[in-house]
């Protein structure tokens, strides 16, 4: 348990990482904090991908001096999900920005829960 | 290969394309645009239903020039087809009911925003419905999201920017967690492609390797498909989203983007997993055990409700219980019932929010109960259909409702441990719902002692009252016809296995 852990250490930084992020996006009460919370989740599945796909002592699949040998690269799919995760992701991103615009220009504060106590005085 | 094996690629793309092609042009145009791309796309479903009926076993669609463990794939089988119909017909009848009042719910620069918005939610739908890959489906459920959120935020003031925050927040948190699981499902077997994965799974399971890592997998992808489609401790975001959104919006979202999330978990239960790979996992009780929390609370918190649409929300929670309720039973008749409930569930409630806005506009607007008094002699139809799907929603024969309470106690009495919980939470979930919806309609048909509401919009009620009817008819059929219907489904999942 102990010994793969230690090999395994990029996986469980990941991990650990997913948790944090998870944990912010869900109980922090400011706005922006919940979102840089939703990114480091994000990054932290990358993370783990990025790791799962690298093969020690191999290098970026392009082909260069002519080598086609598969053993000479690293797997190229993980990295595929990376970038289409992170388009994913920068327009989550940007698009909880903007709701978080939407709601500072009408209540000039970014904490969730207050929002909400003050739309039921409002009694809308 | 057949010309109608095309049809679910088309369907998707010409969904998608059409919701670009409508930012472009006048609003009268994209709404005539937005309603003949559902119908044509309900009508290439139907017929790839009837084909498929008659070839008897699904098919697998290759995307691009790389055959199966590199490239994407579309599949259709009995099942797919069905679903990708009714969801196009029930998002046709939500739009047609919600257009006259579209116009005081949103600024008349922003509706081709709206009919855009419409297409991709049902394009994602459709590619949720249709993809053999897992990470297309990733890739759609965050599109569908972000669809979803603007179909809420679309009407603007305070409270739906607020709802759709929230939305957003839930609906992260579980897509992260389903990120998360569909990777490591990779990590373990190497594939995407869902039949690949199964053989792999299988593998392993024959093996007994990667236990733990295998059930780590299977609760991500769980749990983050239950958070995202509103399960009972999740639900917090559903009320404010459904109860303050446009009429039309409240209607799609609630029978047709959480049930895009739970058709999307009933595939990987079949074709990723495998069905008894789900059901040793005992994640399967869990589901089973909120589900019937969710069928009590849902229904105790919508009888507290004072406003009708707040209610009708509420009211969902308890019926997604019910889903999930099915899909925990572990047993093909449970997940049949499952299935049924989807369609049943997706009808009703899109026909009480269409409904429900017809009372509160005859109220002066007014969405809480005392100002509802004598509103359906105001708005007939609306009363009737009300009505309608309040008796379909307790289980009165006739109409859906029963068939799938029904279904759900045959599946019950198949599996001695749950048999008894299951029995127990459906006859009191019943009658709470009967406490609830008939307090609604005995209201809503109480004289009101003076005369002093004016209608705000409908003098032009011609489509709202088509929309009513198609309703009130889809609603029957399901009730009794619904053998062929029950059919139907069962084959389809004997095609997912």
């Amino acid at each position: 348990m102990g010994a793969n852990l230690l090999v395994n250490y990029g996986e469980a930084v990941a991990m650990l990482l997913f948790v944090i992020g998870f944990t912010n996006l869900l109980l922090q009460k400011n706005l922006i904090k919940k979102i840089i919370g939703l990114n480091i989740m994000d990054s932290a599945v990358y993370l783990f991908l990025a790791e799962k796909g690298y093969i020690e002592g191999r290098t970026v699949p392009i082909v260069v001096n002519g080598v086609q040998d598969v053993e000479a690269y690293i797997n190229p799919i993980p990295s595929g999900l990376v970038l289409t995760g992170i388009v994913v992701s920068v327009s989550v991103t940007a698009l909880m920005l903007s709701l978080t615009i939407r709601l500072y220009r009408r209540y000039h504060t970014l904490d969730l829960d207050e929002i909400s106590t003050r739309l039921k005085k409002e009694g809308l | 290969m057949d010309f109608v094996q095309n049809f679910p690629f088309f369907s998707i793309m010409l969904s998608m394309f059409s919701g670009t092609v409508c930012s472009v042009l006048p609003r009268k145009a994209a709404k005539w645009v937005n309603t003949i791309v559902i119908s044509v796309v309900s009508v290439l479903s139907l017929i790839l239903l009837v084909y498929l009926i008659g070839k008897k076993e699904s098919y697998v669609y290759m995307m691009g020039h790389f055959p199966a463990p590199w490239g994407n794939e579309i599949r259709a089988g009995v099942l797919e087809a069905g679903m990708a119909l009714f969801f196009c017909v029930i998002m046709l009848l939500s739009m047609l009911g919600g257009r006259k009042k579209l116009h005081d719910e949103v600024v008349e620069s922003k509706h081709n925003m709206y009919y855009i918005l419409v297409n991709l939610l049902l394009s994602s739908l459709l590619a949720l419905v249709y993809t053999n890959d897992l990470f297309t489906a990733y890739v759609f459920v965050e599109i569908n999201t972000i669809a979803a959120c603007g179909l809420i935020m679309i009407r603007q003031n305070g409270r739906t920017i607020e709802a759709a925050v929230r939305y957003m927040i839930m609906s992260l948190l579980g897509s992260g967690l389903l990120l998360l699981g569909i990777c490591m499902l990779y990590d373990l077997t190497g594939h995407l492609l869902m039949s690949n994965i199964r053989e792999s799974v299988h593998m392993i399971m024959e093996d007994g390797t990667y236990r733990v890592p295998l059930l780590v997998t299977i609760t991500l992808i769980s749990v983050g498909l239950a958070i995202k489609s509103a399960l009972f401790p999740f639900h917090g975001w559903l009320p404010d989203a459904y109860g303050y959104s446009t009429v039309s919006s409240a209607a799609i979202l609630s029978s047709l983007v959480s049930k895009g999330y739970i058709f999307l978990l009933i595939k990987i239960i079949y074709r990723v997993l495998g069905f008894d790979v789900f059901g040793m996992s005992h994640i399967i009780d869990v589901l089973f055990a909120f589900g019937l929390m969710g069928m009590v609370f849902g229904s105790l918190n919508a009888i507290e409700e004072n406003d009708i649409r707040r209610m009708i929300a509420f009211s969902s929670v308890a019926q997604i219980g019910y889903i999930y309720m099915g899909i925990g039973m572990g047993t093909q008749a449970g997940m049949t019932a499952s299935v049924f409930h989807i369609l049943s569930h997706a009808a009703t409630k899109s026909l009480l929010f269409i409904a429900a806005i017809g009372l509160t506009d005859v109220s002066g607007g007014s969405r809480h109960f005392i100002d509802l008094t004598g509103a359906a002699y105001r708005n007939k139809w609306a009363g009737v259909t009300f009505t309608v799907g309040s008796l379909s929603m307790v289980g009165v024969p006739m109409f859906s409702g029963f068939i799938s309470k029904l279904l759900f106690a045959q599946a019950a009495v198949q599996n001695h441990v749950k048999m008894l919980p299951a029995l127990i939470v459906l006859a009191v979930s019943t009658v709470l719902n009967a406490i609830y919806f008939m307090k609604t309609v005995i209201r809503i048909y109480t004289p009101a002692q003076e005369d002093k509401y004016e209608s705000i919009t409908f003098k032009d009620m011609k489509s709202y009252v088509l929309a009513l009817v198609c309703f009130i008819i889809l609603n029957v059929i399901l009730g009794i016809s619904s053998q062929p219907i029950v059919d139907l489904i069962e084959q389809g999942l004997s095609m997912f296995a």
